[in-house]
């Protein structure tokens, strides 16, 4: 067990290995009930998350969710998040578990003047990721709700093995599947139903590697308070409109988060990116990737030098050669 | 349960040193680790002290350094590991060995029972 966020995480189960093929190729759980909860709601609501994001809360509707950034004042990003639609009026959010207190604050400072009302539910909820292409098959059998009608992004009531919960097909491994909101006095129940019905359990290292290798960016690694968010290929989170922190946003990034491969050693963040022996950037995430079976990694690197082919990575004061690759690594 | 054979001498840091003077690493910390992906060797030659980092070796999830149970000159190196890294995983104490010392001083070592003691 490992302390993130301020909860005893666990790292691995049977071994990240295992635990990242078994989402791969069957199914998997994690517990993420550590990710914070925050209630919107008010008649303000929708204009208030408008000012506080990047992406178009207009075009939800209700029972769809939407990836969105709370974006900082002064450049970088507060956090990731995502945005559940409830109902007309309310709203859901999910946020990082090391932001919730920083997360918290930034969203009253920024509710002033608007007809909301802010309630942080994190202790309330109990969070269970179901990722992996069998979950629909497996889950199936234990709700009534006809899964296949559900699509990606989808967010809906349900009864799951007899407890009401909440359901949205997202997640953050690549691979399709459920989450599973549940009250946070069930989710140890509904944990051991879901393992009992064959899911594998899995840690924190395998949701590391399966989001390196689909390419998504961990607030901490690939995102900051201070990294411009648009060095990584997400820009269609940004939309046109004004809000906290726009003009930030519209400036160009300096940086570029590119995608390497390496033969044999793996990388780890914060290990120097070079062109022709000169730093141009830095790991900021690397694992050696389960599918592949060769070390990959993400890295900030200089602008300028984003379109080289071939760079090195200092591991332990010699260069190894690392070839460019597009991101993600994966796609299902 | 994880095995720790009791001919074997052991550091804190969870390196062990046989007679002969071959080091690997414990069964307990190749089961902490997990999949080995990766192991960098010390060059054969190298006249290292007790406590030195002397070795890296490398899991899906992190980096770790591996320290000389003993000072000494390094005499061979298990070179099977750069193919198949595993072998720290399936068999640490036998083809999973890293490397071999000419041993002139032993650290500060634990005998079998103390080092699982400590790891309980």
């Amino acid at each position: 067990m490992v302390p993130f966020g301020g909860w005893d995480m666990p790292v691995q189960y049977a071994g990240v290995k295992a635990e990242h093929d078994a989402v791969r190729n069957a199914a998997g759980v994690f517990d993420v009930s550590h990710m914070g909860e925050f209630r919107v709601q008010g008649p303000g609501a929708l204009a208030f998350l408008q000012h506080v994001t990047t992406n178009d809360v207009s075009k939800l509707k209700p029972g769809r969710a939407q990836y969105n950034w709370l974006p900082g004042v002064s450049g970088g990003l507060v956090d990731d998040i995502y945005i559940y639609m409830v109902a007309p009026d309310e709203y859901l959010t999910v946020v990082n578990a090391s932001n919730i207190a920083k997360d918290w604050a930034h969203l009253q400072r920024h509710a002033e003047g608007f007809d909301v009302t802010l309630t942080d539910e994190s202790d309330r909820w109990g969070l269970l990721a179901v990722q992996g292409p069998q979950t629909e098959s497996l889950l199936q059998p234990h709700t009534d709700t006809d899964l296949s009608s559900k699509k990606k992004n989808a967010f809906f009531p349900a009864r799951l093995f007899g407890f009401d919960v909440m359901l949205a097909r997202t997640g953050y491994t690549g691979e399709d599947g459920f989450e599973v909101f549940t009250d946070a006095s069930e989710a140890e129940t509904i944990w051991d139903k879901l393992l009992a019905i064959g899911l594998t359990p899995a840690g924190l290292g395998a949701r590391d590697t399966l989001r390196l290798e689909a390419g998504f960016p961990l607030y901490g690694h690939e995102f900051s308070d201070t990294i411009h968010p648009l060095s990584s290929t997400y820009s269609w989170v940004v939309k046109e409109k004004t809000h906290v922190g726009h003009e930030h946003i519209r400036t160009a990034p300096t940086q570029t988060l590119i995608g390497l491969k390496l033969d044999r050693v793996p990388v780890r963040e914060g290990y120097p990116v070079k062109v022709g022996g000169e730093v141009v950037g830095h790991v900021t995430s690397g694992t050696s990737s389960p599918t592949f079976g060769h070390p990959i990694a993400m890295a900030l690197v200089n602008a300028q030098h984003a379109g080289a082919d071939v760079f090195d990575v200092e591991v332990r004061g010699k260069d190894h050669p690392a070839t460019r690759v597009a991101l993600p690594f994966y796609k299902r | 349960m994880t095995n720790t054979p009791t001919e074997l001498k052991y550091a804190a840091s969870h390196e062990w040193l046989a007679a002969d003077g071959t080091v690997g690493i414990t069964d307990f910390a190749q089961d902490q680790l997990g999949d080995v992906v990766y192991v960098e060797l010390p060059e054969v030659g190298r006249v290292v002290t007790a406590g030195e980092t002397v070795a890296v070796v490398e899991s899906v999830k992190t980096a770790s350094d591996i320290y000389a149970p003993a000072s000494g000159t390094i005499v061979a190196v298990n070179d099977a590991l750069s193919g198949t890294p595993e072998l720290v995983n399936s068999g640490p104490y036998e083809g999973g060995w890293l490397f071999k010392l000419d041993v002139t001083g032993e650290g500060d070592l634990m005998d079998a029972a103390a080092y699982e003691a400590a790891n309980n």
